[in-house]
């Protein structure tokens, strides 16, 4: 009982100061499952977000899914995505007539713009990790490698996510 | 019939749409305003920029308002499960298909060639996070912000939850100047 409390907990305080939508919740999400609650390991975490982000749909729910589900089975997965969607979807509901006299309101602008720097620094971390645990795997070469043909593919190409995903884990399987 | 426009138009925008929920608004858009003609453009820019107020994912409180405007306490969990019920089916099915071969040597290969590919995705937003950030604050403002959020997440180990909290509560009380637009000095994370 006490691990789905927890779950919820976890997912509905990262959810609430995520601001900027669900990416910005991403590296709040890492912290606490990887750092703190220590349910999936830096790897784990890295191949759940390489999948989400090669399927279809909002990436915060299909993480919260997952997670739930491998710390505490289906039950996890409801108890996860209730935390992640409910708590700003019924404030949205239930505030619509304040939250619209107030949508031009200075403060309630600040306060998304105050938080992205801060989203940058994390993610950009997140980034850094990615990559220095990766060298210490499989070495500067190959990641450097991965690295350029994937921002090309996917930056310049703009190839689909999917099917860089696809290709490096095929790369990864006759190659690594 | 109302339940399974709702559910075909939100199944349709989320599933047809990649690089996770922001990117899906032009398509809920064009099911909303274009196909199905539930709200007015000028009406959904309002929800939208309400939804963009509260924190969370942007899509699930959009289908969910939505689908509860037209389809009462149904219509929200009808939409809201449209969004996300496949992909997190997907998802599951395919992760556990993954890991439950992680012993085999190649499987191990194809996971270790996915982190940098991961490195550049997260690099990317990153980036994208930056760019959004100039519309609210200054550039110098900004790299106030990187820095000493840099030094107090990396070095001193404060949970990065915490400075979110004080940076919402310095936004709501720091005092609004009405003869200047924006204020200069921002620094929030003090």
């Amino acid at each position: 009982m006490i691990i789905y409390w927890k779950l919820f907990l976890s997912f509905l305080i990262t959810n609430l100061l995520g601001y900027g939508g669900g990416p910005a919740t991403i590296p709040l999400i890492k912290n606490d499952v990887v750092n703190r609650h220590h349910w999936l390991t830096s790897q784990e975490f890295q191949e759940a977000f390489a999948m989400g982000n090669s399927l279809p749909g909002p990436i915060a729910t299909k993480m919260a899914g997952y997670i739930g589900y491998k710390v505490a089975g289906p039950f996890g997965t409801v108890v996860a995505v209730i935390a992640t969607v409910i708590p700003s979807l019924f404030l949205m509901i239930l505030l619509m007539s304040i939250l619209y006299k107030n949508r031009k309101s200075i403060r309630v602008k600040r306060m998304t713009s105050y938080v992205k720097p801060t989203i940058v620094v994390l993610l950009g971390l997140l980034t850094f990790e990615s990559f220095s645990e990766s060298i210490q795997e499989i070495g500067m070469l190959q990641v450097i490698f991965i690295a350029l043909c994937t921002f090309m593919l996917m930056e310049k190409l703009k190839i689909h996510p999917a099917i860089i995903v696809f290709a490096a884990l095929a790369y990864g399987a006759i190659n690594l | 019939m109302k339940q399974k426009d709702i559910f075909v138009a939100f199944f349709r925008s989320s599933i047809l749409g990649y690089g996770g929920g922001p990117s899906t608004i032009p398509l809920i858009y064009k099911e909303v305003v274009e196909t199905y003609k539930w709200m007015k453009d000028e009406e959904f820019s309002d929800v939208l920029a309400i939804g963009n107020m509260l924190p969370g994912p942007i899509n699930t409180k959009l289908s969910g308002y939505i689908g509860y405007r037209i389809g009462g306490i149904l219509g929200m969990i009808n939409a809201v499960l449209a969004t996300i019920l496949p992909t997190i089916i997907l998802m599951i099915l395919l992760l556990t298909t993954l890991t439950s071969f992680k012993d085999i040597k190649w499987v191990n290969g194809m996971k270790e060639s996915i982190v940098p590919v991961v490195g550049v995705m997260l690099g990317v937003l990153t980036w994208q996070f930056y760019k959004s950030s100039k519309s609210g604050l200054k550039t110098p403002t900004i790299i106030i912000h990187l820095i000493v959020g840099l030094i107090l997440i990396q070095f001193l180990h404060i949970h990065p939850g915490i400075i979110i909290a004080c940076l919402l509560l310095f936004a709501v009380f720091q005092p609004v100047k009405t003869s200047s637009s924006t204020s200069k000095t921002d620094k929030g994370e003090a």
